[in-house]
């Protein structure tokens, strides 16, 4: 578990802020501003690449037993127990998008319990092997796949490290409508872009504030004065597997 | 006098000729039954689930694939390396290679989630995909050949097919090297971390094809009742020595560089050790029986000359190859991922850290046997219509000198 | 001779079959089942209860509805999908929430019964879809088409960042100190 170190350079610190200022004002129209803060995106607008989204998880915050992070995103994007029309696949063929994983150290015997999905990395596998460009990274750095190319190869889940997509084995009924899903495509952890779009927070951070744990904290991490990049400065945030080099967009601190 | 080469159509009229074609016609309906019961139900009737994600049919769609490239081989020796011995055998060699890619590249595409996309396969293009960049080789391929054959049959074009040739051996070994790297990037997997994987799959083609290619001609000859001189079977066996010995080399250097490197222990432990039916798989297969026992048949001064013999060898060359792709794909996914190096999972949802299960389903299985018994059927058709096999392959008629040089 | 012509338009039929094959492996089982074609102007399309605009009906002029839905839809999921935007003009969902039509109990009709409005058509024109492979054929939740329409052209807005954030940046705001 090693962190990602590399030296720090000065200018590109001044850089970091001028750009989160830039951020702040954009341009609707030629001629016309709005400023309002950076997230706020009005509709018609493309997600742009001033934002990058990301996710630290406190480890050490996180409840041993607490499944609530699950349960939200099952809850909010239809699968698991909120899919009971997924009845057909064997256990080890039904999706998941994110799963608690508990760890001891074998040297220190210390125990650590932490949620685990789809890290949206900046450089992702899954996106470098995808024959069709099915596997994407949208502008702010949410890795996702568009179902409408994909054609089920599955070789983006070989390539993933951190076995966070899935397969759909049979056919489904009832989709959400935010979070369209069905038989012969891969799936995985959207980061809830629809709420992301819509200024929101992810499920599973809302499930875990709202548990008081508060071992999540969503934010963009090209803002310097977002919570989780003050978070991040101050105390690190480590990548699970950081020699791929993946610099993923979901941190971890306590592991 | 030097007989002279001719190439004839085979005769179509006997009982034993419809059979052949009745029984891989059989098994093709077989998997195509199979196919659209996968398909219209989905993939949860098969043994494949989300942690083995690549199962049967792609270690069937892999071996041909890889089998197809090494089967030109023979044809290559012959143009590229002027090796006249190999001449009479280039047509086949390259009708071989041909089918064999065709039915690999059928399996891969009716395991896909959305086989009915395959259009937008070939239209949307992520050019840093390994994979989409060996959809072209495979067209490509297949294309060349047929140039390639073209010019070897037509007269007219006789003299340029060394040119395409050559082209068609360069073209090969790209796609041998691409079919491997598709493991090779890969990099999160412990099995297929090695760079050696690439290269190992061009040896592994050149055994393969050999193999396929050897049981096919014995066969050929053999059913149609044209002579097949020693010379040529004797050579071409004593050639798969040598690439059985070649996989062998490089599949211990492999697991040499493997048990080298500290991170990739476990996965080593797993294949070599404990890993169950994957160890059983890849001592008693792929070493004993695909590996050892050919060698020793092959080169026996006098188990070495029987006919029943060499094609026993070649069989088992490709039950071990079966075996030996078995292990790597399946194996390689067995072994969980390692995300928490120094750390033991306690508990983990979906099945964190644990052995994954595989078994394959019957559906998977036909599939897989449907896409060889196409191969098969492409080839018994094409030398029944066209002139691809030399109505003789006698010493006499092959190479007057080989007989005795040899 | 004619024996080798046989065979020979064997092999065609094989090379054909096998381009077809993946096709045919989605092919539905229960497409063969034929129906007297209705004349068009006698299929039952029912009315949505509201209206888009006076002007316009569905959210584009009805001619150009009929003709071009596919365009509009292929349109927005693109944008939808890769770039965020997300106007609920020509939403999927929005046509579902528009058009969802109930059988006598009071339940929406499933695309698989030729009540749905998508499939009266499609079904007549044997057009399959696979949108609701994925997408709900049903209103899950109540149109939003009036809350979330921040303007109307697709995306005025595509100038380029000037800079960009590299990955090495990033490490910059995550080391531990
Ligand atoms: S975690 Fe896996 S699925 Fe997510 S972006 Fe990285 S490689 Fe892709
Ligand atoms: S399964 Fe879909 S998303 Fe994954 S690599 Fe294949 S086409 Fe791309």
């Amino acid at each position: 578990m090693s962190d990602t170190s590399k030296p720090i350079d000065p200018s590109r610190r001044q850089f970091v802020t001028r750009a989160g200022g830039a951020a702040g004002a954009a341009a609707i129209a030629p001629g016309v501003f709005l400023t309002t803060p950076a997230q706020a995106k009005p509709a018609d607008q493309p997600v742009s690449s001033e934002n990058r989204w990301g996710i630290l998880i406190d480890a050490n915050k996180c409840g041993n037993g607490c499944n609530a992070c699950v349960t939200a995103c099952e809850e909010e994007n239809g699968w698991g127990s909120a899919d009971p029309s997924e009845d057909r696949s064997r256990p080890d063929q039904k999706a998941h998008w994110i799963r608690k994983v508990t760890i001891r150290d074998k040297a220190t015997q210390h125990v650590t319990t932490l949620p685990l999905m789809c890290q949206h990395c900046e450089t992702p596998p899954c996106v470098d092997v995808c024959p069709t460009g099915a596997s994407f990274k949208r502008a702010d750095g949410i890795v996702l796949v568009d179902k409408h190319i994909c054609i089920g190869c599955r070789y983006c889940m070989m390539a993933c490290p951190y076995k966070a997509r899935s397969f759909i084995h049979e056919d489904l009924k009832d989709q959400r409508p935010w979070a369209p899903r069905g038989k012969g495509t891969v799936e995985s952890c959207t980061m809830c872009v629809h709420r992301v779009d819509e200024d929101g927070t992810p499920a599973c951070v809302e499930a875990c504030n709202a548990e008081t744990h508060k071992a999540m904290v969503f934010g963009d991490l090209y803002d310097e004065n977002s919570e989780i990049s003050q978070e991040l400065k101050k105390h690190g945030g480590k990548e699970i597997r950081a020699d791929l080099g993946l610099n993923t967009g979901v941190r971890y601190r306590g592991i | 006098m030097k007989q002279v080469l001719n190439y004839r159509e085979t005769e179509g009229k006997s009982t034993g000729f419809w059979i052949l074609l009745g029984g891989l016609g059989a098994l093709i309906g077989l998997a195509l039954g199979s196919v659209l019961y996968m398909e219209h139900e989905g993939h949860y009737v098969t043994g494949m689930n989300n942690q083995i994600v690549w199962g049967m049919p792609h270690v069937f769609a892999i071996f041909l694939i890889v089998a197809a490239s090494g089967a030109l081989n023979v044809a290559s020796i012959g143009t590229v390396f002027g090796k006249s011995l190999y001449k009479p055998l280039g047509r086949l060699s390259a009708l071989l290679a041909i089918a064999l890619l065709i039915g690999g590249l059928m399996i891969l595409v009716l395991d896909l989630g959305h086989p009915d996309r395959l259009i937008v396969a070939m239209t949307y293009y992520n050019f840093k995909s390994i994979f989409a960049w060996n959809i072209i080789l495979y067209n490509g391929f297949i294309a060349i050949t047929a140039v390639y054959l073209w010019f070897m049959m037509e007269r007219k074009m006789n003299k340029y097919y060394p040119v395409a040739g050559f082209f068609a051996f360069i073209w090969r070994l790209i796609l041998t090297t691409g079919t491997g790297s598709i493991f090779g990037f890969l990099v999160a997997r412990q099995a297929y971390d090695a760079a050696l994987l690439a290269p190992m799959f061009v040896i592994m083609s050149f055994a393969y094809g050999l193999a396929v290619f050897i049981l096919v001609l014995m066969a050929g000859y053999a059913w149609t009742g044209r002579p097949l001189g020693d010379a040529v079977l004797f050579r071409l066996k004593n050639l798969l020595g040598v690439f059985i010995a070649s996989v062998f080399y490089f599949v211990v250097v492999y697991h040499l560089t493997n048990l080298y490197a500290t991170e990739h222990h476990g996965v080593e432990r797993f294949i070599l050790m404990d890993g169950g039916i994957y160890t059983k798989l890849f001592w008693i297969v792929q070493i004993l029986l695909g590996t050892l026992l050919p060698l020793a048949m092959i080169y026996h001064p006098t188990i070495g000359k029987s006919r029943p013999a060499i094609a026993t060898a070649a069989a088992l060359v490709i039950i071990g190859g079966f075996a030996q792709l078995y292990v790597l794909l399946i194996g390689g996914q067995a072994y969980p991922l390692v995300l928490f190096p120094g750390h033991e999972i306690v508990s983990g949802g979906f099945f964190e850290g644990q052995i994954n299960e595989y078994s394959p389903s019957i559906w998977e299985i036909s599939l897989g046997v449907g896409g060889v018994a196409l191969s098969l059927i492409m080839v018994t058709i094409a030398v029944r219509v066209l002139k691809f096999l030399p109505t003789s392959l006698e010493d006499s008629v092959v190479d007057p000198h080989a007989a005795k040089a040899d | 001779m004619s024996q080798a012509k046989l065979l020979q338009r064997l092999f065609a039929l094989m090379i054909g079959t096998l381009l077809l094959l993946p096709l045919a492996a989605t092919a539905d089982e229960d497409e063969e089942e034929e129906h007297e074609p209705l004349p068009f102007s006698e299929l039952v399309i029912t009315e949505p209860a509201q209206r888009y605009s006076e002007e316009t009906g569905c959210v584009a002029p009805e001619e150009e509805m009929r003709r071009n839905h596919m365009e509009y839809i292929l349109h927005q999921r693109d944008e939808t999908m890769h770039k965020g935007i997300r106007t609920r003009q020509f939403s999927l969902e929005e046509c579902i929430n528009c058009h969802a039509i109930k059988d006598d109990n009071g339940e929406y009709v499933r695309v698989e019964d030729e009540r749905h409005f998508c499939a009266t058509c499609h079904t007549y024109a044997s057009v399959k879809i696979d949108c609701f492979q994925c997408h709900s054929d049903v209103p899950v939740r109540a149109s939003r088409l009036r809350t979330q329409q921040s303007g109307l052209a697709p995306h005025p807005y595509d100038k380029p960042f000037a800079g960009k954030l590299a990955s090495e940046t990033l490490p910059l705001l995550t080391t531990e100190e």
